[in-house]
């Protein structure tokens, strides 16, 4: 592959600094736990359902335990307790606290550590389903073997499960490799995850854990007919991070967005909340070998995408950082970015590609997310084409990996069929009679695509250095990201952090962890078996 | 396939142009050609393609011609389809309710505010209800602006506060008030099964509850947006696609300046 002659020094200064700016926010945010946190440990531990007004049985359970100011000791601990001295599941014991026949506060106490023993019990069961899930992908992917190149990534979104899946095999048969699911307008913003199988909803579809279930069937029997495995993409962004995170564990997702920094920024969720919940739902998508995609993409719709390149690379780095403390391997990191610049500036196409190739090679074993022209859409179809044809190219030659595909239609409606089929069949195209391009050519040292790349790592080895200094949260405050300010104590969900006590149990962390360890090594060995002296 | 485009067929076309029967144009006057593609949902097929034209044929298409037809999965297939539309349309008797002001440089509007108001207009922004898509009030109202058109916070005399997305409209008004703002923006980007409609009803009947309605002049913009839904829905203007800062701040300085006279 043709590389840019990149200043490593500052691009590993810049990494120190965003690992830096992690580790200050993970210690922050270790000190609190979140009523979505607990709920998805709830969830974990086989809570599910809803009572007779529909409130899901994992709030029902939190909300009790936060009107009895018992959260910061865990959902584990009372369930563990209720558990051993009532000899019931959590599930019987959730039901019992929904119908109002038991107070988790006056269960009789137990010993912590007959406590901490069941729920070490639990946790193990819980995350062998996960893994039991991450087999059944990784035998899939063998069987039919993987696509090498960009992964062709469309969206379903017609609000009704029943016509996204209708949507969708068409979409996997024309050649999508995977299939994103929107979500429904304002489901981010919702404190809870609704309940079965929905046909309603705006601009997407309620993301649920039998939507999931229903999607993920229809893809493997159409993944089945074609000889290839079709992957399923959710959101876990929003109020309910951690809990759809489990979701997409237990239905086996393969891709999630995940990104406490959009959720700060785009969709007002207070930032303490969201990064606590970050954590945790990163330990749960990198244990499920869940691919997770980042938000960076999203800075250049708001901000312009020449003048802020430089926060995508900044906040990529970041988000890296937030990753690997969370136990997630490289090659899970869809960290995002975009083509979004104007397409009037004179050599548009240069920058666009100098900094996608920039990001290929400072993150050479992510899974990177590539973002198609949204912003400068007019509604004028042919142009559009054209514009994603110049996206497709950059992604073909630059060997991005997650390649959402740009749709003609972009600023007019929802995709129909034909978009879809229209879109696929552009980048196919390119893929074939580009495939092999990005080999063939060099960099000229110097050149405007080199001057670009390093100016904008300047910028962002500058601003993490700032970030550094005061800190993420009072960056976030300053509006350094998208442009966007962001209150500390602002936004939604704060109400819903809680102090962990000295006794706080959560029995997950260190298992997720091993489980994430220990498939990213098998993944590596069977890279290394399939590649042989090719590998690494 | 495709033989018709390149016909050298004479066609008895009068080909002098008759706004009161205006048609569509190819390449040569009153050919009436047009272009369109639609997907099927029957497998692509001899029936399919028949199928096709003869919808174009219901659509008022003279000669409707498949171009190209594929399969999109078992039972959806996919057209392109062209033909000479038989309809036509008296353009001399056409009436649109449009924003209909004369267009001011900023330069020109920031004088204009000064010589007509002396002080600063107070404009407050938001994509209102669970409308997460921010790209249409940054559009207007960002310092950056779109497509080289400034924003209104780059206008000296206009105060401009945006307030992004998913903004309930009690805040809104709320915040409204707060502000002192002499305009309200709404932008409304997804409309969906005509959630925007909704929405905006909502707003517009919240403000008359509250007697606030006339204390504001309430301006709405989208994909969707017409000014002729903007009336409908109680608004004073809307704005639609290909409407920028100086569109909307032009309307601004016309219909503000227009209220002042009538009220003194």
């Amino acid at each position: 592959m043709a590389k840019l002659r990149l200043d490593w020094d500052k691009v590993n200064q810049a990494r120190d600094a965003a690992k830096q700016i992690a580790e200050d926010t993970y210690n922050y945010t270790q000190q609190f736990t979140t009523t979505t946190v607990e709920r998805s440990i709830c969830r974990l531990l086989g809570i599910d359902g809803v009572d007779a007004m529909d409130v899901p049985l994992p709030n029902v359970v939190v909300e009790h335990l936060a009107a009895g100011q018992l959260l910061g000791y865990g959902a584990s601990f009372w369930l563990g307790q209720a558990s051993i001295s009532l000899g019931k599941e959590p599930q019987e014991i959730a039901e019992m606290i929904s119908r109002g026949e038991l107070d988790l506060s006056q269960t009789e106490p137990v010993d912590p550590f007959e406590i901490r023993l069941w729920a070490e019990k639990k946790a193990e069961a819980a995350v062998s389903k996960i893994h039991h899930n991450r087999i059944i992908r990784e035998e899939k992917l063998r069987e039919y073997g993987d696509k090498s190149g960009p992964l062709l990534y469309v969206i379903v979104a017609t609000g009704n499960i029943y016509e996204d899946i209708i949507q969708a095999k068409a979409a996997a048969k024309q050649g999508a490799d995977v299939i994103a699911v929107i979500r429904t307008t304002g489901q981010s913003l919702l404190d809870y995850v609704p309940y079965g199988a929905t046909t309603e909803g705006f601009g997407g579809t309620m993301a649920t854990q039998e939507n999931f279930r229903l999607m993920r069937a229809a893809l493997d029997e159409t993944g089945e007919e074609l000889g290839r495995y079709i992957r399923l993409c959710n959101y876990c962004s929003g109020l309910c991070m951690p809990e759809i995170a489990v979701m997409g564990a237990f239905e086996r997702l393969d891709v999630m967005l995940n990104d406490a920094l959009y959720g700060i920024l785009f969709r007002d969720i207070n930032m303490q909340r969201t990064l606590i919940d970050q954590s945790f739902s990163r330990m749960v998508n990198a244990a499920a070998g869940i691919i997770i995609n980042t938000g960076e993409d999203n800075y250049l719709t708001t901000a312009d995408a020449y003048e802020e390149a430089h926060t995508v690379l900044a906040s990529q780095l970041i988000n890296e950082q937030f990753a690997l403390k969370a136990g997630m391997p490289e090659e899970q990191m869809g960290l995002g970015h975009a083509f979004e610049m104007n397409p009037e500036l004179k050599n548009a196409f240069l920058y666009e590609f100098a900094q996608a190739q920039m990001a290929r090679q400072i993150f050479p074993n992510a899974p990177l997310k590539y973002m198609p022209p949204t912003k400068f859409k007019t509604g004028d179809i042919f142009k559009g084409h054209i514009q994603d044809a110049l996206f497709n190219m950059v992604t073909v030659i630059s060997h991005q990996r997650i390649h959402l595909l740009g749709m003609l239609t972009e600023a007019i409606h929802t995709p129909f069929m034909s978009d879809r089929a229209l879109a696929i069949a552009n980048a196919r195209y390119i893929a074939t009679s580009m495939a092999d391009f990005g080999d063939d050519i060099e960099f000229r040292e110097g050149g405007i695509m080199e001057q670009r790349a390093n100016e904008v790592l300047d910028l962002a080895l500058d601003l993490l250095q700032n970030i550094k200094r005061d800190g993420l949260f009072r960056t976030l405050e300053e509006g350094k990201f998208a442009g966007i300010k962001r209150p500390f104590e602002g936004g939604k969900g704060l109400a819903g952090v809680v102090l962990k006590e000295e006794q706080y149990l959560n029995p997950f962390v260190e298992l997720l962890m091993e489980e994430a360890r220990i498939g990213s090594l098998r993944y590596h060995q069977y890279k290394k078996t399939e590649q042989g002296e090719n590998y690494g | 396939m495709g033989s018709g485009l390149y016909s050298t067929k004479k066609q008895d076309l009068d080909t002098t142009l008759d706004l009161t029967r205006l048609k569509p144009y190819g390449d040569t006057m009153n050919d009436g050609k047009v272009q369109l593609s639609f997907t099927l949902p029957v497998p692509d097929s001899e029936v399919a393609v028949e199928a096709a034209k003869q919808l174009a044929a219901k659509m008022g298409l003279v000669e409707p011609m498949v171009a190209h037809h594929a399969p999109l999965d078992k039972n959806f297939s996919f057209f392109v389809v062209y033909g000479s539309l038989s309809h036509t349309i008296d353009y001399t008797h056409i009436h649109v309710d449009s924003v209909d002001v004369n267009i001011m440089t900023m330069e020109e509007t920031d004088q204009f505010i000064q010589e007509n108001f002396g002080r600063k207009l107070r404009v407050i922004g938001a994509s209102t209800g669970t409308d997460a898509h921010t790209v249409g009030i940054d559009a207007i109202m960002n310092m950056k602006g779109y497509a080289g058109h400034f924003g209104l916070e780059r206008y000296k005399m206009i105060e401009a506060l945006n307030l992004g997305s998913q903004v309930s409209n009690e805040d809104f008004i709320r915040k409204a008030v707060e502000f002192n703002a002499d305009v309200l923006l709404v932008s409304q980007t997804v409309t969906q099964k005509n959630v925007h409609v909704q929405n905006l009803t909502e707003l517009v009947e919240l403000l008359e509850a509250e007697r606030l309605r006339s204390r504001f002049l309430l301006i709405i913009g989208g994909p969707r947006i017409t000014h002729e839904l903007a009336k409908e829905l109680g608004c004073d203007a809307g704005f639609g696609p290909g409407k920028y800062a100086d569109d909307v701040a032009s309307f601004i300085c016309e219909e503000l300046a227009a209220r002042k006279q009538y009220i003194s």
